[in-house]
């Protein structure tokens, strides 16, 4: 009885007022349950946001907030003032991109070959090993990637040298041109397993009566990946690719911090790490929050860029 | 299974043996051979660094350990573990691994339970609200500044508190809630359970699949992170976390070597602390996790296909 007259409840008018706090009251126990954690979420991560107005002032901590100085743009305009600024934003912007780019080739084209090993045990095996580096943190990540590259005994250059590619070890870790490029199969290795899973699932719901029939009419295995497989997990590509895009913002700085050393410098430092140093290292807490406003700024266009280009080519969209 | 049948799958199996091309079979050998490659780049570093930790550490630096011990010793692993603030590291990130994970997942499932009943009058808002933070972030000064004024630098708290509520997890278990039968929790209504019984009674307990994904997610940030203790805590030796003991040995040495050209070799070489150690406390902050993640495997599988969904 108690239920349907709560269907009743819910269905029927919410304007009434005295209606609405019948409901409040019978749903007391769901507003205890997540009033609590809204606020939670308010302080934690809407309470930041609230922090920029400091890039305007002349921020100086144990002062009310009507106590601080207003200085309009004056911190932005030091920031494009700075050189190192667009070394900076160069940077970011070509290893966002990198990362962006082979963050999305590399796990469909692996969910793809995965797809074709028969072997189920085998199948499992390689989807169990690649999830692997997902679960480790960057800092053995970045252990492990030294080691690799390292001139003394790493695999990467004694592979090199044994298939006589090159005479000398390269010293991966101390060339900045080369820094880029490390990032980015850091991340490629780390990552791929585990972004495969998605586009695997998505591949795994595509009928099997279009291959049949695709064999049929003799189609080889490659036909069959280019006219079925691909145009199956399109529409999961491409949400994933916008997704990914929209979560530029935190791009992060982990594997910069942890990779980067004072002789690539110059290529590894990114938009937060120079907030992080220029900003909150120095005390210079506006200057540092007009830098993380920048940052979002760049991933909010990126995010607009990419999804407008998407709706003008592809005719998808996630807004 | 008639004679007929039997001809007939047996010419089918035959005639696809037979129309198996050449370009068939190469196009199997290259997929093996990429699978096989890509396999040993993933699993090799992990194989390399578990030998050279077992490996003596004197007869490591002649190099060439490649994926089993040449001197086996125990001896790197006794002398981490002589390392006091190792074992503070070890403990503290046990802690917050285990505080951590409990009260998100208790957060998590109790949001997650509210979004998933279609009733629940202050559904939309609360959603809303969770959603936008997962693309919007105030960035690092401000929070750096918001935890500041809460006075939680130096404290184990700062470990817990800012991430305890993510609305990742929260939309992971509510997709998971979703596809339960709504006729569960009317009829607990019908027997006079309220609303947090239901969820606590009757909820939860089915939920273990989300809830194992969740559990898994929230305990790999938990041990992983090392930001934050740097940020917040980096000075002080009682509260520093594992991984970033870790940081500090893995990223003192590549100054170390660095600082190595022209510099004086012996002194500087008495400085930094021999391969074989520093695999060893990789290998210590690695394993928790490795035995953990393949058990569960079949549930984050499963969790990240439907949060992607969803969200």
């Amino acid at each position: 009885m108690k239920a349907i007259t709560l269907e009743k409840q819910t269905s029927s008018g919410l304007n009434n007022k005295p209606q609405r706090w019948k409901v409040f009251k019978n749903q007391k126990y769901l507003y205890l349950m997540s009033i609590p954690f809204v606020i939670w979420v308010f302080v934690f991560q809407y309470l930041p946001l609230w922090g920029w107005t400091m890039a305007f002032q002349n921020y100086k901590p144990g002062k009310g907030f009507f106590e601080q100085k207003w200085v309009g743009l004056e911190h932005f305009q030091m920031l494009f003032r700075d050189d190192q600024f667009y070394l900076v934003l160069r940077n970011t912007m070509a290893m966002s991109i990198m990362g962006l780019v082979a963050g999305f080739v590399f796990p469909v084209l692996f969910a793809i070959l995965l797809n074709e090993v028969r072997v189920q045990a085998m199948k499992r095996f390689v989807q169990t090993v690649s999830y692997l580096p997902h679960f480790v943190s960057w800092v053995v990540a970045a252990g492990i990637v030294t080691k690799m590259l390292s001139t003394d005994g790493g695999a990467v250059n004694a592979v090199l040298m044994s298939l006589n590619l090159i005479d000398e070890p390269i010293q991966f870790m101390s060339q900045g041109h080369l820094f880029w490029g490390i990032v980015t199969a850091a991340d490629v290795w780390k990552e791929t397993g585990w972004n495969a899973i998605i586009y695997l699932a998505a591949i795994s719901g595509i009928g099997p009566e279009l291959y049949e029939a695709a064999r049929v009419d003799g189609a080889s295995r490659l036909k069959q990946i280019w006219h079925i497989t691909l145009p199956g997990i399109r529409s999961t590509i491409i949400v994933l690719l916008i997704m990914s895009i929209g979560h530029l913002v935190g791009i992060g700085f982990e594997k910069q911090f942890l990779l980067g050393n004072h002789m690539v410098k110059d290529y590894s430092e990114v938009l937060d790490l120079y907030a992080l140093n220029y900003g909150l290292s120095m005390g210079r807490y506006s200057f540092g929050t007009a830098i993380n406003i920048f940052n979002s700024l760049i991933s909010l266009i990126l995010l607009f860029v990419a999804n407008g280009m998407f709706k003008k080519f592809a005719n998808e969209s996630i807004m | 299974m008639n004679t007929a049948d039997s001809v007939s799958t047996y010419r089918t199996k035959r005639s696809r043996a037979a129309s198996r091309s050449a370009q068939d079979w190469i196009f199997d050998i290259v997929v093996y051979l990429l699978i096989g490659i890509i396999t040993i780049i993933t699993l090799y570093p992990f194989l390399n660094v578990l030998a050279i930790s077992f490996n003596d550490s004197v007869d490591t630096v002649r190099g060439g350990v490649t994926i089993y011990p040449r001197k086996f010793t125990l001896e790197n692993y006794k002398q981490i573990f002589s390392y006091s603030t190792l074992l503070t590291g070890f403990k503290i990130s046990v802690y917050r691994t285990l505080a951590g994970t409990v009260a998100g997942l208790v957060s998590g499932s109790m949001v997650a339970y509210t979004l998933a009943r279609t009733d629940f009058q202050g559904r939309k808002f609360v959603s809303t609200f969770l959603a936008i933070t997962m693309y919007v972030s105030g960035g690092l000064i401000p929070g750096f500044i918001l935890i500041k004024n809460l006075e939680l630098i130096n404290t184990f708290a700062v470990y817990i508190l800012p991430g305890l509520v993510s609305a990742f997890n929260i939309f992971v278990i509510r997709s998971f809630i979703d596809g339960l039968p709504f006729a569960l929790q009317e009829s607990a209504k019908i027997d006079g359970a309220n609303d947090f019984a239901i969820y606590w009674r009757i909820i939860l307990p089915l939920c273990k699949p989300a809830l194992a994904t969740v559990a898994l997610f929230l305990a790999v940030g938990q041990w992983n992170s090392w930001f934050d203790t740097y940020l917040f805590n980096g000075s002080n030796d009682a509260l520093t976390t594992l991984q970033y003991e870790l940081m500090k040995v893995l990223q003192s040495t590549t100054t170390n070597a660095n600082n190595m050209r022209g510099g004086n070799m012996t002194e500087l070489m008495a400085q930094v602390s021999p391969d074989s150690v520093k695999m060893a406390i990789t290998i210590v902050a690695t394993v928790p996790i490795l035995v953990v993640y393949p058990f569960l495997q079949k549930y984050f599988v499963k969790g990240m296909t439907l949060g992607a969904v969803k969200s």
